[in-house]
């Protein structure tokens, strides 16, 4: 059963110190909701990037919201760097888990199929590899000769992610953006916001319903409109490039970072 | 005559120059002039009646047909359905070797760029990776990197049969030849002679007094890249595009 909750229900549903799984900017990150995660001061989080972080996961760090962070990269685009991670990269404050991106698809997809590990190409003669105490080579148990990396599965606690759609039954369309259906898959829980509740089911149509992740996977559903805002919701609407900069440029001190969240706060 | 060809479009030009014969090219995040060199030979083909090429820009709508997400182009790297990639790098070394994570000792690099994204994957399956960064400086193109995001060669007990196949700068042009593990110029751009690239270059390369200049558009493809292409990379670099000289 998918509860429909408010965004604030859905920010005190998410604990400190969880496996965070986040999806990426302009695909279907959720500034919106990790904007409350920030408001009620969450903890200690492990944060797993599906597979790369921008503004949503550098705005957890400033606050100090994140313990450990699995990506393989964090950039806030056209608006340069990401500040906070940089800085907390710096000072030692995240135990960072550098990856490249299809191995953490490859961690992913083993967790969805329940199976420990997953074989992946390249990789190997990388620094990538050397500081992974969770990645090993291998050899291809086919062929003796030939090395292979294999991944450990990781399976997150919860996805938070936001799409364009849910209906009332808690099914989710998330359309091309397969890589969220994986992390939902992966995950034990899917939390989603959404721009909008359909009454019908979004299941009842064949043409979409392959781009649908069904409620099976969907433990919460709340509407909160603009919940992709300032970065955008992949064919809904575009990121707020200006509204990027200005943050980028706050973010560069932490007393700019926390003036920032403070001046989203009253405006929410 | 029409305003000089800048130095982007420059680098635009000579990124379709090396992408030719490619049936499909992949174009990674924040990578503006990829996206437009991949564009622009795409535009050129449909110009002149050529094969038809296959752009996927990633975090585009438009340009970018994948429907399984964006696994669909790691899988198609292993299948050997994708022919051209690009990879940047903070810092390039001689072997080839990129470092997208930062310099000085991981983890707590006192200057961090974001990640390796793919390329520790990308380097290994893609024939044609070209290797492009527009600061051509001794602390961009290193004897040694300080992190290896992604390796230039490898032994033969790990599959490989992607690459670097060239270096892009905003002042030269290299090709790597992958059985020596070696870069060598190809030419300098326009303003740019061989010692210049010897003294901003901070490793040793083949053909080091290489008199060859990069070729320049003509007039009808750099008016391509000024109307078609500007208007194309809009959707997802509205920042670049509008830094570009063209109409309006």
């Amino acid at each position: 059963m998918t509860d429909f909750v408010t965004p604030r229900e859905m920010a005190e549903m998410i604990p400190s110190g969880c496996k965070l799984g986040l999806a990426p900017d302009d695909y279907a990150a959720a500034p919106g909701l990790v904007r409350m995660l920030i408001d009620r001061g969450i903890r200690d989080l492990h944060v797993v990037c599906a597979p790369i972080g921008g503004m949503q996961v550098d705005m957890l760090i400033g606050a100090g919201a994140v313990a450990t962070l699995e990506t393989s990269a964090v950039s806030l685009g056209e608006a340069g760097g990401a500040p906070c991670f940089s800085r907390a990269v710096r000072d030692g404050s995240i135990r960072l888990r550098d990856a490249t991106c299809p191995a953490v698809f490859a961690g992913l997809t083993a967790a969805e199929k329940g199976v420990p590990f997953m074989p992946i190409r390249g990789i190997i003669g990388s620094d990538v590899l050397e500081k992974r105490d969770d990645w090993k080579v291998t050899s291809n148990p086919f062929d003796d000769a030939e090395k292979i990396v294999v991944v450990s599965a990781i399976q997150p606690d919860i996805a938070l992610f936001h799409a364009p759609e849910a209906d009332r039954f808690g099914n989710v369309r998330l359309g091309r953006r397969r890589e969220t259906m994986l992390l939902a898959h992966a995950s034990k829980k899917a939390f989603v916001t959404v721009e909008r509740i359909s009454e019908v089911s979004l299941l009842d149509d064949e043409k979409m319903a392959a781009g649908v992740l069904p409620a099976i996977y969907v433990s919460a559903v709340a509407q909160l409109e603009k919940g992709g805002w300032p970065t955008g919701l992949y064919a809904e609407y575009p990121r707020d490039g200006q509204e990027i900069e200005k943050y980028a440029r706050a973010a560069r001190s932490p007393e700019g970072f926390q003036a920032y969240v403070r001046g989203l706060g009253s405006a929410a | 005559m029409s305003e000089a060809c800048t130095s982007r479009e420059l680098m635009i030009y000579t990124i379709s120059r090396l992408l030719k014969g490619v049936r499909h090219v992949a174009v990674g995040q924040s990578s503006p002039m990829p996206a437009a060199g991949a564009m622009l030979l795409r535009a050129l083909n449909q110009r002149d009646g050529l094969e038809h090429v296959q752009v996927s820009i990633l975090g585009s709508v438009k340009h970018n047909s994948f429907t399984g997400g964006a696994e669909e182009l790691f899988d198609c790297a292993a299948q050997g359905r994708l022919d051209a990639f690009f990879l940047g790098g903070g810092q390039i070394d001689g072997q080839g070797n990129v470092n997208l994570v930062g310099t000085g000792d991981y983890p707590n690099n006192p200057v961090r760029w974001p990640g390796s994204f793919g390329s520790a994957y990308l380097y290994f399956l893609v024939p044609r990776v070209i290797l492009f960064r527009e600061e051509h400086s001794l602390r961009s193109l290193v004897e040694r990197v300080d992190f290896v995001s992604a390796p230039g060669v490898t032994d033969e007990t790990v599959y490989r049969r992607g690459g670097p196949h060239a270096l892009l700068t905003n002042a030269a042009l290299f090709s790597f030849d992958r059985e020596a593990g070696r870069f060598r110029l190809e030419s300098s751009h326009p303003g740019y002679g061989w010692r210049d690239i010897r003294g901003t270059t901070g490793f040793s390369y083949e053909n080091e007094q290489c008199e060859v200049t990069t070729p320049l558009p003509d007039e009808a493809t750099l008016a391509l890249i000024r109307g078609r292409i500007r208007e194309e990379l809009r959707e997802c670099y509205p920042q670049f595009a509008g830094n570009m000289p063209g109409p309006g």
